[in-house]
């Protein structure tokens, strides 16, 4: 059996026999062309790369404080503590800010991004290739100046109406970042080079591919952040505390494996830390929807040049009485319950979290499994790669903000009164006429007597 | 291959032989008329003539379509779009021997409705909105569209993470992978295809008529005049194909433009009646397509020339058409070099496959798509009033306000006496 697999399953770090080494494997399977057909055995072992042995990443003094213990309890300890940095760093950086978030966002997305694409160059060998390196981080900051000027021109309407060259920049926004896009094309298709053809194709699309999962993703999570940092906060808790439950009841209940592709998941644990992420996102929601600085939206002051984190909670953030229905009436012997509505919405994240984002966490055990790594990257002792923390994050971002844009708010209106400014005087007046009957029919408007046009 | 770890040493020869597919003999699908007309002739020019004949028959379908009107365009447009999904996938398949990936098929395919599905979803929601107000169950599925189609998409990636069968890992995430990028640049680009021609038939029509001339152009300049090698994807391409081609399309590009202004039919935005249930083509022709005068520049001649504003931007399309377009097609090039293939399918003869004749166009439709949006046009008035009614009733309020302040400042609105509140 091959020794890469026999390491995996024994769950320690990988050391791989220094004889092999990539480029023999990969070019003995190019220079026998007729040998290897019929089903592809182990996923193709030729073309795997050989993973460069892996550093222990693991602080001196740690290592040193839990010299004594066994290799297991060890590495128990190294992932529990930290764990419990991280989430105290979790809170600390919530504690900073909004500004301060963004900013780890930002950097959570570069790191991601970084240490996918190192797995590319890797399996493909392809640190001698062309300009590749300078293209893919080319491509980033590409994508990244695109979304980034939407969010801009969006919520910082009053700071570009002030200065002017960045009036340029947003009315023209997508046409320069078009154009940015395609030197960066025009780049990749000039530096084709022969004999390299398919690794730079593949490369290619390897980027691509990786900048609509993180890059987009990671701008999902900013624009959820806007909208309150309520948003950011309770699916980042959910997903950690459903991981955290799964593992907890798949610790000590779990019999029953659930998916092939990680074969240490649970049933148990599955349909445990379904339940238990419920209740607690329950709970949790009611908590946090009490404070002012995570429920308002968070909006740029032009004046004090800082973001304020100030409003009238929305209805979503204030108690109101729901009637239970009668079966339950009678269980618990009150007729109606002060919920927030939020901790409603609470419960369909929780269940999302519970039920369909394990999915991304399959995904990319699938995605280490198909390419022999074993973590994304050494960033964390004991738990891998930046990746490797947010794979089930990303799907949850996406689903919360199709969940905001869907359920819970309309149209940015400041946005759309800029759009409304750009039309041509003629659908303005038609518009305006429009809005006029509605909000008079609404009530907002007292019915005027005929102007004289 | 795994017996002798040891050889191979050194540089990779012929970009990897072991792992290219035997690319399938070529069918050759010329129909039987053509073949027996040209029995005579030598297999060059029996190439060429095939080559002329497909080509003109391609536009004069092309005219034909435009006949029929937008409807018709849109079909075609649809259906181009599948069959260069279908090309692109069955590369895939071909490449990876992939037919006997447990659902593959079914989940390409799947994805592509899903994709299909959410832009369709916005463009039917942006033009035909008097038609979704009739309609309840319209008005659920408009209302709820993104989550809807991200649901959708949602079920199609559970359903590849539980197909992952464990020999055949990585080669399911290529198929993923290669699925999402066609769809990428396929669909999303068919969809700012049909967008352009929502703007007006001459956006769809002067683009295409641009890449097509640009090519025969380049080709002829190359044919007559060609030494020089432009690049070495394409050996075939010369510099003097390039630059005589660039020329060449803006003239005939600036010419066309004039033609084609003056008819309504191309001009005018496409709009959906909804009391005669059609499409109409009728209006108002904007500024871009009335004559004006245009003072020449001291240097040429102190005179004025009258031109239509859109032959300047169509100097601007066929510009880019000429200089950059033909990247697109490079990149197909190496696509097909890196894949050992020679063309995209079979299903033209003389030409290969429908991607091939569109990959020049894709890059083009993009571009043109961006340049409508950042240059002529602002954002669609129905989509805006849209999102007015779904905003909160203070916030439609204040809108409101703002909105009577700036009309009364252009003079649109009379400035009035204060209403009573």
């Amino acid at each position: 059996m091959n020794p890469l697999i026999q390491l995996t399953h024994q769950g320690s770090r990988l050391i791989l026999p220094t004889g092999h080494s990539f480029a023999t494997n990969f070019l003995s399977w190019l220079a026998f062309p007729g040998e290897g057909e019929g089903e592809m055995e182990g996923d193709s072992k030729a073309d795997t790369p050989d993973v460069p042995p892996s550093t222990d990443n693991t602080p001196q003094c740690l290592n040193k404080a839990l010299e004594g213990l066994s290799s297991r309890w060890k590495n128990w300890w190294i992932r529990g503590i930290l764990s419990l940095t991280m989430i105290i760093g979790f809170f600390l950086i919530i504690y900073l800010g909004p500004i301060m978030l963004i900013l780890v966002v930002m950097g959570v997305q570069i790191k991601c991004f970084h240490e996918i694409i190192t797995i590319g160059y890797r399996v493909y060998h392809s640190y001698d290739l062309p300009w590749f390196r300078t293209l893919s981080w080319y491509f980033l900051i590409c994508v990244n100046y695109f979304f980034y000027g939407e969010t801009v021109a969006d919520y910082f309407g009053a700071l570009v109406q002030r200065e002017e060259p960045l009036q340029f920049l947003v009315r023209y926004h997508r046409f320069i970042s078009f154009a940015l896009y395609l030197a960066g094309f025009c780049m990749f298709v000039l530096s084709l080079v022969k004999k390299h053809y398919r690794l730079q194709f593949y490369m290619f699309a390897w980027t691509h591919v990786t900048l609509l999962i993180v890059v987009t993703q990671s701008h999902l999570v900013i624009q959820n952040l806007f909208e309150g940092m309520i948003w950011f906060i309770v699916p980042i808790s959910i997903v950690i505390c459903n991981d955290i439950m799964a593992y907890l009841f798949g610790f000590f209940f779990g019999r029953t494996p659930l998916i092939k592709l990680s074969p240490k998941k649970t049933w148990e644990g599955f349909i445990g830390g379904f339940f238990a992420t419920v209740v607690f996102s329950f709970f949790f929601a009611y908590l946090i929807s009490q404070y002012q600085y995570f429920v308002c939206p968070v909006e740029y002051n032009s004046e004090t040049n800082r973001f304020a984190v100030e409003c009238e909670p929305s209805n979503l953030f204030m108690i109101q009485e729901y009637t239970l229905p009668a079966v339950v009436q009678n269980a618990v012997r009150c007729k109606t319950v002060n919920l927030y509505p939020f901790q409603i919405h609470s419960i369909a994240l929780s269940t999302f979290a519970s039920l369909i984002g394990p999915f991304g966490g399959f995904f990319a055990s699938g995605f280490k499994r198909a390419f022999k790594i074993k973590d994304f990257a050494d960033t964390i002792p004991g738990h891998g790669g930046i990746m490797d923390r947010f794979d089930c994050q990303y799907l949850m971002a996406t689903f919360v903000h199709v969940y905001i844009t869907s359920f819970i708010r309309g149209p940015n209106p400041s946005k759309v009164l800029q759009q409304l400014l750009v039309l041509q005087p003629e659908q303005q007046l038609s518009i305006f006429n429009t809005l006029r009957n509605h909000l008079r029919e609404k009530g907002m408007l007292p019915p005027a007597v005929e102007e004289a046009q």
